[in-house]
């Protein structure tokens, strides 16, 4: 599967006011790589469903970044 | 056509980490009387001036947004390294709802810039009075900035674009001069 986030290094200036992010990230979502949904997908159970909000564990996407300390679903 | 070059028109140094001043400064980006404002209006109206001030109209059109890039560049590296818990302390948290960590053409509570902030009556009296009256009015945000940040670096930038408006307002004032014609002279008919 492809990864959820993307990372990049922004230029840090050598007078910049606030202590440095040196990292950023943004998200890159499953729907951006799937185009067509594919038939028989592998699907969770209908109780984890409901609380993932999807039946695909394939579109599934965490918020935040569990990198960044953001929790996943069990 | 333009032609950019790949600085700004006076150096802009920030010293310290107050994020709140992005909140005031961005009055002057996307505010009414801010230099998107200015440099929209005088871009537009140049065209149907008389040409004796044509030249005049571009020039300070060009120069607004050379002063936009440096409030720009103010507002970004306020906020550039701000994390949501102090753009929330800094009185952004609504900005962040909406915007993230991004710049945005609204003025210091949020209002979107509308073109309805600036005019172009056809009238040169009427459109250089307002292009006066709009430098005035940039002036008077400048010192109200001004009053309101205690970062020297900062100030030296706002000191300098407001420094700007008032050269602003006199060569407009030149220009109603230049339009009046006949002053001074005597005329026979």
């Amino acid at each position: 599967m492809s990864s959820q986030f993307k990372y990049w290094e922004p230029y840090i200036g050598p007078f910049d006011p606030c202590k440095p992010i040196r990292v950023k990230s943004y998200s890159t979502p499953p729907q951006l790589y799937m185009n067509f949904q594919p038939a028989g997908l592998k699907q969770f159970t209908p109780k984890q469903a409901l609380m993932h909000g999807t039946l695909w564990p394939q579109l599934y996407s965490p918020y935040p970044d569990p990198k960044k300390g953001g929790t996943k679903h069990a | 056509m333009f032609y950019y070059e790949k600085k700004l028109q006076y150096p802009v140094r920030v010293s310290t980490c107050n994020p709140m001043l992005a909140k005031f400064l961005i009055e002057q980006y996307g505010g009414a009387d801010g230099e998107l404002a200015a440099a929209l209006r005088y871009m537009n109206q140049r065209y149907s001036i008389p040409d004796k001030v044509i030249g005049l109209l571009n020039d300070i059109a060009m120069e607004e947004f050379s002063h936009l890039e440096m409030i720009a560049t103010m507002i970004y590296k306020l906020t550039k390294d701000a994390t949501p818990e102090m753009m929330k302390a800094a009185g952004l948290g609504d900005h962040y709802s909406v915007h993230d960590n991004a710049l945005f053409y609204h003025n210091s509570s949020g209002v979107p810039w509308t073109a309805a902030y600036i005019q172009a009556k056809g009238d040169p009296i009427a459109d250089l009075y307002e292009d006066i009256a709009a430098e005035e009015k940039a002036r008077a945000t400048y010192q109200w900035i001004i009053d309101l940040s205690d970062d020297p670096d900062l100030n030296d930038g706002l000191k300098f674009l407001r420094e700007r408006e008032i050269i602003h307002s006199l060569r407009f004032r030149e220009a109603v001069e230049i339009l009046k014609e006949e002053q001074g002279k005597k005329k026979f008919y």
